[in-house]
C-alpha cells in the first residue's frame, strides 16, 4: 500500500519537476499585446487579411508591419479592441458583404448539356465551359459553399448559390473560389444589386435565361446617377447606392432586387435581412 | 430548350462492379460459414445471425436519419458487418448481445467516424471485443455442436484453443486434444463462435472471393503463412508445451479472421506491399497472443491493433511510380 | 519473320475493359463524301494555334495553305477541299467552345493545288524531310496531336536509338488503326523509312495489340524485308499509352516529366506514319484521316476517309443515321475521349474516333465514399495512388497531393474505370494537376 503510494507520488512529483523546468526552459516570448489582440481576432483563419491565419496577422500588427483594418471579418468592433490594444485610432474601412450576381437557378436559366461528374464548379468549368448556357452564370456546385470558413454561403434547392448577408464577414474566400466571378463585394449598406453577371447583348441573353440582364437601359433612365451599363450589363453605382432602389420596380427582368424586402426567396436566408453593422462607427 | 446530352470528363464507361455489388459478393461468400454453422448449432444460430444483421440494418437507418445523412442501407455493407459479427459470437448468445453488438458495430465502429469508408477499425471486430470485454461470460460461454437431425444436446464445452490455454496453464503441457482430432476440425465439429468452426466454408467462401478478385492473397497468405511458421517454430522448439501448426490453422478465428475479418478493404492498407507487412503483423500478433497472452484466442486484437497501424502502413508503402527514374543515355 | 506473337510484352497495371471493336472491325476504309461545308478549326493541335492567312472570298484548293503555324511548337493548317473561304470566324470546336476557324464552301471539284510537289525521299536530306513534315501539318493522329516535327528535331545531345510505331490502338471501339494497318500496309511501311532516315537510325519496331491478328500478320510480313519488327502485345488497356508501349517495347521507363527522347525512343503512331508518306512522296498535307464512326448509338459502325472540317452530324448520315436518341456524344475512345455538347463541331486531325452512346448504354454513376480497395492503385500504369490525390483535391490541399506525383498521370481513366464508389478520380487528378501548374506559374 505504502510502496504503491509512494511510487506513484514520486512519479507525479518527478513529471512535475521536468515539466516546469521544461516549460522555463523552453519558453517562448512573446509580446503580451499580440496574445490581447489574438483574444479579439475572430480566430477563423480565414485570410481575408492576406496571411493565413490569424495568429499571424496579430504578430504582424504589433510589429507594425500590417495595418489592424484589414480584418473584415472582425468588423469596426474587432478594429476599436485592436486599436485600443495598440493604442492608436482606428480608421476602419467600409465594411463589405458578397453578393451573388445571378437568379439563373435551374428553373430560370437554361443548361447547355447535363453534368456528370465532380461537384464542383471549378471542375466542372472545364468541361466546355460549364453546364449553364450563361458564360457568367452561377454553376450551383457549391465551390463558393466549400470556401467560406462562415458557412454563410448555401445552394438553394434549384440550383443557385445564397449568401446569407448576416453571417458574411467579407473576407472574399467565395469571390476567389469562384470560376466565373458571379461573387463580387458590395459595401453592406447597398442594398439594391443587379443579379446578374451575362455580358452578352439582350437578345441572347433572353435565350437562356428569364431574369438576366438585357441591357434595355431603363434602370439608367429612372435612375441616372445610380446606374452605370457597360458591356450589355448594368451595374449599380455603390457611391449613390442610395438611389438605386427606384429602379427595382421598373426592371423588366426582375433583374434588379432589393435585399432589404427578402431576398433570396426559397433558401433559408430568405427573412427580411437589415444590415446588423454599420460602417464606419468605430472611429 | 434543354439539352438532353450528357458531358462529363472522361472516361465515359465503368466496369459496373460497384460497391454494393461487392458487399454482396462478400455476403455470398459467407453464406457456407452461415449454413454450417445453423447446421451445427441449430435454431440459437440462425437467431444470432439473423438478429445481429437486423440490428445493423436498423442501426445504420436509424442513424443516418439523426444525421440528416443520406441512406446508405443499400449498398450493403451494414448488412455484412451484422453478419461478420454474428459469426463472431458464441451461438447460445442471447438476443440483447446480439442487438448490442450490433449497435456497438455501426455506431460507435463506423458511425461516429463518418460512416462507411472513414472507419479506422473493423467495426464488427470492434463490437466484438467490447462484448468480449464487457460481458466475458456470455461471450466465453461456449456449446458443443448439435447437428441438426442428432439427438445431442447441446452442452456447455470450451473452445479447443481455451482447453488449450487451461491445461498449459494448470499443467505446463499440452492437452490431448491439441494432437488429434484434425479431420473434425477441419469440418468444423468443435465448441467455437458461429463463424469460425468451419475450416473448409470458410476456405470455399475465400477462394469465391479470391476468384472474384475481391480480395486479393496478399493478406491472407500473409496471415495464414507467418502463422504457420511462427507457430511451427515454437512447435519445433517445444512440441510438448506448444501446439501444433495444424492446430493453429484449425481452431479458432483465424480463417475467418484472415479471409473475412482482415481483408476489410476499408481497414487494411491499400498497396500490395503494405498488405503484405499488415497480415505478418496480424500472424505475428495472433501467435504471441495465443501462445502468451491472457486470452486464449488472439485473432480479434491482432486485426484491430493492425487495423491501428494501417495508416502508418499506407504512408511507408507507396507503390513505386512509373518515371521514378535516373535518366539514362 | 520477325513476330514475336508467342512473346507477348505488356507493362505492369492496366485493365480489360469490353472491347466493343467487332461493330466496325471488319468494316473497309470509305471514302466520306463532300459536305456543304467544311469547318477547319485553326487550333487543331497541341502548342499554339495557327494563324490565319487567307480572307473571306478567297479561292482555295485542296491543300493550300490556309493557316500559318506560330512558334516551333505549331504546325499550319490547309484547306481540305477546293471552294472559297465564306467565313473566318469563331466556330464551335470539339473542345466545347467557339474557337477561331476557317469556314470553307467546297467548289464539288476537290481538285489538289498544283503547287504540291511530291519527290522520291531518296533524293532528300533529312533536313528537307522534316520541313516536308512540318509543312505538310503532320501531327499524333492517335489523339494527342503533338506537332510531329517537334518530336523529330531532338537536341543533339539525345541520342535517339529506336523508332516506336504504335498501332496498339487500345481504347475501345475504335479500329481506324487496324483498318489502317490492314488497308495502307505499303503507306505505312513508306512512312516508317522516312521518319528512320529522318532521325538517322536503323531499329523501328511495330507493337500491335495481339487482338488484331489480321493486322499482325500482314505487316509482319510486308515488314520483314524492310528490317521492320514487328511486336505483337498483350491485349491491354492503355497499352497504347506512348509510356506503357515504350515500357513494353524495350523495357525503358522514361523518367518523370521528361519526353520519350530522353531514353533514346520515338513514338509515333501508324497513321502518322502514313499521313508522312503522302506528305513526302505526294506533297499532300495532312487534310484528311480515317476514323471509326461506332457505338450503340449509330445504325451503321463505319471507317471513314474524312476531310478535315466536315461536321460530326455529317458523318453520322453516312452511317445511316443515329439509332435512337443520343445521350453522349464523345469524339475518340470511350476511356480518353472528350464528350461533345452537340453533332455540329467539326472532326479534325487528332480525331480517331466519333462514339455515340444512348441512355441505356452509360453507366450509372452516383458516387459513394471511397472503400479503400485499392483497386484504382492495383490498374495505374503509373503505379500512383488515385485515391489519395482524389481525397486531398477534394479538400483543395494541394501540396500534400502533390506528394503523390499526380503531375505524371496520363489520365487513361483505368482508376474511375474500375472505382466501385464511382468517384470521378481522373477529374479530380486534373482538378489537382490544373491547381498544382498553377501555383508552380506563379511562383
Amino acid at each position: 500500500m505504502l510502496a504503491s503510494v509512494l511510487t506513484l507520488g514520486g512519479i507525479g512529483l518527478f513529471a512535475a519537476i521536468a515539466l516546469g523546468i521544461a516549460a522555463k526552459k523552453f519558453a517562448v516570448e512573446v509580446d503580451p499585446r499580440e496574445l490581447a489582440i489574438l483574444e479579439v481576432l475572430p480566430g477563423a483563419n480565414c485570410g481575408a487579411c492576406g496571411l493565413p491565419g490569424c495568429g499571424g496577422y496579430a504578430k504582424a500588427i504589433v510589429d507594425g508591419s500590417m495595418s489592424p483594418n484589414l480584418c473584415t471579418p472582425g468588423g469596426s468592433d474587432c478594429l476599436e479592441k485592436i486599436a485600443h490594444i495598440m493604442g492608436v485610432e482606428a480608421i476602419s474601412a467600409d465594411p463589405q458583404v458578397a453578393v451573388v450576381c445571378c437568379q439563373g437557378d435551374n428553373q430560370k436559366a437554361s443548361q447547355k448539356y447535363r453534368y456528370l461528374g465532380l461537384e464542383d464548379c471549378n471542375a466542372a468549368q472545364k468541361i466546355a465551359d460549364g453546364p449553364k448556357t450563361c458564360p457568367g452564370g452561377c454553376l450551383g456546385l457549391g465551390s463558393c459553399v466549400r470556401a467560406c470558413p462562415f458557412d454563410a454561403i448555401e445552394i438553394t434547392a434549384e440550383g443557385l448559390a445564397v449568401i446569407n448577408r448576416q453571417k458574411c464577414t467579407g473576407c472574399q474566400k467565395c469571390v476567389a473560389s469562384c470560376p466565373r466571378s458571379v461573387i463580387k463585394m458590395t459595401p453592406l449598406t447597398a442594398t439594391t444589386h443587379v443579379l446578374c453577371n451575362s455580358t452578352d447583348k439582350g437578345g441572347v441573353v433572353r435565350k437562356y435565361c428569364q431574369v438576366g440582364c438585357i441591357a434595355c437601359q431603363i434602370c439608367k433612365k429612372t435612375a441616372p446617377e445610380a446606374y452605370q451599363i457597360d458591356n450589355f450589363l448594368a451595374q449599380v453605382n455603390y457611391d449613390m447606392a442610395h438611389e438605386a432602389e427606384v429602379a427595382v420596380e421598373k426592371c423588366p427582368t426582375r433583374c434588379i432586387r432589393d435585399f432589404s424586402t427578402g431576398y433570396p426567396e426559397g433558401s433559408s436566408f430568405a427573412a427580411p435581412t437589415v444590415p446588423t453593422k454599420k460602417p464606419g462607427q468605430a472611429a | 430548350m434543354e439539352n438532353q446530352l450528357y458531358l462529363s470528363s472522361s472516361p465515359h464507361i465503368h466496369s459496373g462492379e460497384t460497391t454494393d455489388k461487392v458487399m454482396r459478393k462478400v455476403i455470398y461468400a459467407l453464406l457456407p460459414a452461415c449454413a454450417v454453422a445453423i447446421y451445427f448449432f441449430g435454431l440459437p444460430a440462425l437467431m444470432v445471425l439473423l438478429l445481429c444483421t437486423l440490428g445493423c440494418v436498423a442501426a445504420e437507418g436509424i442513424s443516418c436519419k439523426l444525421q440528416g445523412r443520406n441512406m446508405t442501407l443499400g449498398d450493403g455493407s451494414a448488412a455484412l458487418t451484422g453478419i461478420l459479427l454474428g459469426l463472431n459470437l458464441p451461438p447460445s448468445s442471447p438476443w440483447w448481445l446480439a442487438l448490442f453488438g450490433a449497435a456497438i458495430a455501426i455506431l460507435i465502429g463506423k458511425q461516429v467516424y463518418g460512416g462507411l469508408g472513414y472507419n479506422p477499425f473493423n467495426p464488427a471486430l470492434v463490437a466484438r471485443v467490447v462484448l468480449l470485454i464487457s460481458f466475458p461470460v456470455q461471450m466465453t460461454s461456449w456449446t458443443s455442436p448439435a447437428p441438426l437431425g442428432s439427438d445431442l444436446d447441446a452442452v456447455t464445452s470450451a473452445t479447443p484453443l481455451g482447453a488449450m490455454k487451461t491445461a498449459v496453464m494448470l499443467t505446463g503441457k499440452l492437452p490431448e486434444l491439441a494432437h488429434s482430432g484434425f479431420s473434425q476440425y477441419l469440418i468444423g465439429n468443435m465448441a467455437g463462435s458461429l463463424g469460425e468452426v468451419s475450416a473448409i466454408a470458410l476456405l470455399l467462401g475465400g477462394g469465391y472471393l479470391l476468384w472474384k478478385r475481391i480480395i486479393s492473397w496478399h493478406i491472407p497468405v500473409a496471415f495464414i503463412g507467418s502463422v504457420l511458421i511462427i507457430g511451427g517454430i515454437f512447435w519445433a522448439v517445444s512440441p510438448e508445451k506448444y501446439p501444433n501448426p495444424l492446430f493453429h490453422l484449425l481452431t479458432g478465428g483465424l480463417l475467418l479472421g484472415a479471409l473475412f475479418m482482415a481483408t476489410d478493404m476499408v481497414t487494411s492498407p491499400v498497396t500490395d506491399k503494405g498488405m503484405l507487412i499488415f497480415g505478418f503483423g496480424c500472424g505475428l500478433l495472433t501467435v504471441l497472443i495465443r501462445l502468451f497472452g491472457g486470452y486464449p484466442e488472439g485473432v480479434s486484437f491482432a486485426i484491430l491493433l493492425m487495423n491501428a497501424a494501417t495508416p502508418l502502413i499506407d504512408r511507408f508503402c507507396r507503390p513505386k511510380i512509373y518515371g521514378q527514374v535516373e535518366a539514362k543515355v | 519473320m520477325s513476330v514475336k506473337a508467342m512473346n507477348l510484352k505488356t507493362f505492369k497495371g492496366g485493365l480489360h475493359p469490353p472491347d466493343g471493336k467487332h461493330d466496325s472491325a471488319t468494316k473497309a476504309i470509305e471514302t466520306c463524301p463532300l459536305p456543304e461545308e467544311l469547318v477547319i478549326p485553326l487550333a487543331q493541335h497541341i502548342g499554339a494555334p495557327a494563324e490565319a492567312c487567307v480572307e473571306v472570298g478567297t479561292r482555295v484548293k485542296k491543300g493550300s495553305l490556309i493557316g500559318k503555324a506560330k512558334g516551333f511548337v505549331s504546325v499550319p493548317v490547309h484547306a481540305s477541299t477546293s471552294g472559297e473561304v465564306i467565313a473566318v470566324e469563331p466556330r464551335l470546336h470539339p473542345m466545347g467552345k467557339a474557337l477561331p476557324a476557317i469556314v470553307i464552301k467546297p467548289d464539288g471539284e476537290d481538285c489538289w493545288d498544283e503547287n504540291l510537289t511530291g519527290a522520291d525521299p531518296e533524293t532528300l536530306s533529312a533536313e528537307e524531310l522534316k520541313s516536308r513534315i512540318l509543312d505538310a501539318g503532320i501531327v499524333g493522329m492517335g489523339g494527342a496531336t503533338f506537332p510531329a516535327h517537334v518530336k523529330l528535331s531532338p537536341p543533339p545531345e539525345k541520342q535517339i536509338d529506336t523508332l516506336i510505331l504504335n498501332g496498339v490502338e487500345c481504347e475501345p471501339f475504335l479500329t481506324a488503326d487496324h483498318r489502317i494497318m490492314l488497308e495502307e500496309t505499303e503507306r505505312i511501311l513508306d512512312g516508317i523509312d522516312i521518319l528512320r532516315k529522318v532521325l538517322g537510325i536503323d531499329r523501328a519496331v511495330i507493337g500491335i495489340e495481339d487482338n488484331k491478328p489480321d493486322a499482325i500478320e500482314k505487316m509482319a510480313r510486308e515488314a520483314a524485308s524492310r528490317n521492320i519488327e514487328v511486336q505483337a502485345l498483350e491485349v491491354k488497356y492503355p497499352q497504347g499509352a506512348e509510356k506503357q508501349l515504350i515500357d513494353a517495347i524495350t523495357g525503358r521507363q522514361v523518367p518523370s516529366g521528361t519526353l520519350p527522347m530522353e531514353v533514346g525512343v520515338v513514338v509515333h503512331n501508324v497513321g502518322t506514319a502514313a499521313a508522312i508518306s503522302d506528305a513526302v512522296r505526294l506533297g499532300r498535307p495532312l487534310v484528311e484521316r480515317v476514323i471509326s464512326i461506332t457505338g450503340p448509338g449509330v445504325n451503321t459502325p463505319k471507317n471513314l476517309l474524312v476531310r478535315i472540317g466536315t461536321s460530326l452530324e455529317f458523318l453520322v448520315e453516312q452511317c445511316d443515321g443515329l439509332n435512337g436518341d443520343p445521350a453522349k456524344i464523345i469524339m475518340g475512345g470511350p476511356m480518353m475521349g472528350q464528350a461533345q455538347l452537340s453533332l455540329e463541331p467539326p472532326a479534325i486531325r487528332g480525331t480517331s474516333g466519333l462514339l455515340i452512346f444512348r441512355k441505356q448504354d452509360l453507366p450509372r454513376l452516383e458516387s459513394g465514399p471511397c472503400i479503400r480497395c485499392g483497386r484504382c492503385i492495383g490498374v495505374c500504369p503509373i503505379h500512383l495512388q488515385p485515391t489519395t490525390i482524389a481525397a486531398y483535391a477534394r479538400l483543395d490541399l494541394f501540396d500534400e497531393a502533390a506528394d503523390y506525383h499526380p503531375l505524371d498521370c496520363i489520365e487513361c481513366g483505368c482508376c474511375t474505370y474500375i472505382c466501385p464508389a464511382t468517384l470521378p478520380l481522373v477529374q479530380s487528378i486534373r482538378y489537382a494537376k490544373a491547381a498544382i501548374m498553377a501555383k508552380k506559374r506563379t511562383l
